[in-house]
């Protein structure tokens, strides 16, 4: 772990370019699939926009409004107009939520991209200790117990998980706020009361992100302490924590990277879930609002956005692999 | 026109007015809460989705930063509000004509006048507005100001419920100007003259409120207003336990767990809030007299209101709920299954060996749809279907999003809701006129009964109350005699309150109930408890 090698910064900079450059024909295509999907769905985004008000609004004002929003020109069309809009930088202005699809993201993405990385943070960093632990002895009673909570846990909604943990720690123990992202009575936003009440949010999301790592770092530390180099350093006489941290994790943790990159769209999939149920002003409301009232200049720029998330979770892992095994390089 | 009996009565001696009696007596003193009473925070269960009046924001009233010419009262009754009295109806019910209240400004300090009225009413109407409830105003043919101080509607058709609409909120002609009316940033940061101004909207998390100290109508004791939006109804429940909110709307199984709470009132509003089933006309099943009435008779209303709605909320006859000054007394329909098979076995609808019967080959089976994810509706749905089955009409209940559903509304039942308070004519024209059958939402049975199209005109160009009454209660025994919707249930809304504060009432509330519903609908006239 100690005498580690420089890092090799220029073929990492030349492999996140490449992706980059290979990035732009990925995110076309993607937008124009969501376009041609929104168009192909049954909803209405006359009747989305209407919303409950649009139960009592006649044939003639509907027909207005689909032609106010654009909503009966072919999607293909709709799609160059906003790619190249997009371009000069122009995201459009989101009918659905009344306001430019900048502001709207704006506003929204920091509280958004906060929870997500407090969370998969906290994710890695216990998931990679519990792992450790229990794959140290496998088979062992912490080792069974953490595997079985895993599964279990694997299996529990986000959104079942935030309700239990509001009912625990908001109600029966008082100890944390139920919601928000300040107490609902306070106008300010300040630093304390944002990370109070970021706790469980963050904490239920890393939940239920929590078990693939654990049972991944379980599995791999596991399988190389019975492989050769660590029954050599064993014969060496290094230290069983030297042995544990320095040849097991390296090697065991090689699967996770992998995992850290395939992990980002269920993060993004739980984080939405877990915004609603704690009323955390993050995109999760937009994100439901444009793809049900078939906005297409939101619905696009937030396709952008999750891709691009999880292109750069792929480069990530990608280049921490690189780094953990140099036999990989970073020629992809 | 009923504007002559009303004049000027001071927007705060209303308040005072309102009885106490409305909230479920709970009669433990408040104070435990702490809070001085000078701030509130409610649990909503949703988040408008602009908070421009021209696109739709507030137009029944209740919309805290702005005013209407008009608002109502405690008793759904008209009141003057930006307009200094009710307004004088002439022409035959065709023109409309506001005098303005003076020395009013909007928050920003800039004076009202009637320019901003015009301008409000002339926006929404433009084809450019996406405001999907301008069809609520298509009764204006034009609006224009006379001075500064007085403002004309000259109406298409006589329509005497059209001063009901003019509660619609009243936005600055200089904010609102000079941007795109549909995603401009008035949308989000209004500017208005009413008692509270808006000092953040956290879309998805809350919208927050101070007093408006120069308020016309006199400065809020709650000086601190916040909306919370909290989608789902166990955490709103939860965060109101935990001392987070002061109230919230809950459903009635949530509201029960605060009936031992000696902090929180529980407020039930009346609402017109309905829930029917549509009868297509075109239907071979659904479109028989015989099995409309039978339907009509064999429904257990009570039975649902006991076991669906908790008991919060009424048998429902029509859209008219039955306490309603517009109700046709005499209209109530018992739940008698005796009676429901001997008018099918009259018109000949014979049961088969499975007990469903049939005429002339065909079966007495139909389909309903419950629009899909809403519990309560489709709880009426499968209750309706067991009911229609005891008189041997099958009933296949089935689930889907109105886009799957409208297609198919020509032939197959929806269970359907709905309800405004405000007039008779907002309902029942809309859901019975035969020239709105099948338009958009409107009418979704295709109902057609040419004595019912004509009482619903006599009812919305009469002048007359009574010519009114009378009109409308030839509409309710017309769709009593011909039920071409099942009408089952009007449904209570539920509200837990922190006892902090004196006399809080209810309004009736309308099906769609935004952010002006609820205790918190007068919520600039509280008084703190001391």
């Amino acid at each position: 772990m100690t005498a580690r090698t420089t890092v090799p910064w220029g073929p990492m900079a030349r492999m996140a370019g490449r992706r980059l450059l290979a990035a732009v024909p990925v995110l076309a295509v993607v937008t124009f699939g969501v376009f041609a999907v929104a168009a192909a769905s049954p909803f209405d985004p006359a009747k989305a926009y209407a919303g409950s008000s649009g139960l009592g609004a006649g044939q003639e004002v509907l027909a207005q409004l689909r032609e106010n929003l654009g909503a009966d020109r072919p999607f293909t069309a709709r799609w160059w107009d906003w790619l190249t809009a997009a371009l000069h930088g122009d995201l459009g202005r989101s009918a659905s939520l009344r306001q430019p699809v900048a502001q709207a993201i704006a506003e929204r993405i920091g509280w958004s991209a906060l929870l997500c990385g407090v969370a998969f943070a906290l994710a890695v960093i216990l998931g990679t200790a519990l792992g450790v632990l229990a794959g140290r002895r496998r088979g062992g009673r912490f080792d069974r117990a953490v595997t079985s909570l895993s599964y279990v846990l694997e299996a529990a909604p986000p959104f079942w998980l935030g309700l239990l943990a509001i009912w625990f720690f908001a109600l029966r123990l008082g100890a944390l706020p139920a919601g928000g992202l300040t107490d609902t009575g306070s106008d300010t936003i300040t630093a304390g009361q944002v990370a109070s009440h970021l706790v469980l949010p963050a904490a239920v999301l890393a939940v239920t992100q929590l078990p693939w790592f654990v049972l991944y770092v379980r599995q791999g530390v596991g399988d190389a302490l019975t492989e050769d180099p660590v029954r050599g350093a064993r014969a060496r006489g290094l230290r069983e924590r030297t042995v544990l941290l320095g040849h097991a994790l390296r090697s065991g943790l090689l699967p996770v990277l992998t995992l850290v990159g395939s992990r980002v769209p269920e993060l993004i999939t739980g984080a939405l879930l877990v915004e609603t149920v704690f009323s955390w002003p993050g995109i999760a409301s937009a994100t439901v609002e444009a793809a049900t009232s078939v906005d297409f200049p939101l619905l696009a720029a937030l396709t952008v956005l999750a891709t691009a998330a999880v292109l750069a979770g792929n480069l990530l892992s990608d280049l921490l692999y690189g780094l953990a095994d140099p036999r990989v390089g970073f020629d992809g | 026109m009923t504007a002559r009996s009303i004049r000027g009565v001071a927007a705060t001696a209303t308040a005072a007015v309102l009885v106490a009696g409305a909230a479920t007596a709970c009669s433990a003193p408040g104070g435990s809460g702490g809070a001085a009473g000078d701030s509130l925070v409610v649990g909503l269960a949703n988040e408008p989705d602009t908070l421009s009046p021209l696109l739709g924001y507030g137009k029944d009233g209740n919309s805290k930063i702005f005013d209407g010419l008009l608002r109502r009262d405690a008793d759904m009754r008209l009141r003057p509000a930006l307009a200094a009295e009710l307004p004088a109806v002439t022409d035959d019910g065709r023109t409309y004509t506001y005098r303005l209240r003076k020395g009013v400004t909007f928050s920003d300090g800039k004076p009202f006048s009637a320019a901003d009225v015009v301008f409000t009413y002339r926006t929404i109407l433009d084809e450019k507005t996406n405001n999907a409830a301008k069809g609520e105003l298509e009764a204006i043919d034009q609006v224009s100001a006379d001075g500064d101080d007085t403002v004309v509607f000259r109406l298409k058709y006589p329509y005497a419920p059209f001063a009901e609409r003019t509660v619609l909120p009243v936005v600055p002609e200089h904010a609102a100007k000079g941007q795109d009316v549909n995603t401009g940033s008035f949308n989000t940061a209004p500017i208005g003259t009413g008692p509270y101004i808006l000092t953040g909207w956290s879309k998805g998390e809350k919208l927050t409120f101070k007093a408006n100290p120069g308020y016309w109508g006199g400065r809020p004791k709650v000086e601190k207003l916040t909306m919370a939006i909290i989608k789902d109804d166990d955490v709103r429940a939860t965060r109101l336990r935990s001392g987070d909110l002061d109230g919230a709307i809950l459903p009635p199984n949530l509201a029960k767990g605060f009936k031992g709470d000696s902090s929180k009132v529980t407020l039930t509003a009346r609402t017109t809030d309905f829930r029917g089933v549509t009868l297509p006309t075109a239907g071979k099943v659904t479109g028989d007299p015989a099995v409309r009435r039978a339907l009509d008779l064999a429904v257990d209303r009570k039975a649902m209101v006991d076991k669906l709605l908790d008991g919060a909320g009424r048998a429902g006859h029509g859209p008219v709920p039955t306490d309603s000054e517009w109700f046709a007394k005499g209209t109530e329909r018992p739940h008698d299954l005796d009676k429901a098979k001997q008018l099918l076995d009259e018109a000949g609808w014979k049961p088969g060996d499975d007990g469903i019967r049939s005429k002339d080959g065909q079966r007495a089976t139909f389909t309903l749809w419950s629009p899909a994810g809403d519990k309560l509706r489709q709880e009426h749905a499968l209750a309706f279907a067991s009911d229609a089955k005891k008189a041997g009409i099958k009933v296949e209940v089935q689930s889907g999003t109105w886009e799957v559903i409208e297609p198919r509304m020509k032939d197959d039942a929806v269970l359907a809701g709905g309800g405004n308070p405000a007039d008779p004519d907002f309902d029942l024209y809309n859901l019975l006129h035969s020239s709105l059958a099948l338009d958009g939402f409107n009418n979704m049975a295709a109902y057609r009964n040419a004595d019912v199209d004509k009482a619903l005109e006599e009812g919305r160009r009469s002048g007359d109350k009574d010519a009114r009454k009378a009109a409308y209660d030839k509409v309710q025994r017309g769709l009593a005699e011909d039920p071409g919707y099942t009408f089952l249930t009007h449904v209570d809304h539920l509200y837990v309150m922190k006892d902090g504060w004196k006399d809080l009432t209810t309004q009736v509330e309308p099906h769609d109930h935004g952010l002006g519903a609820g205790p918190w609908w007068n919520v600039e006239a509280w008084q703190p408890k001391k």
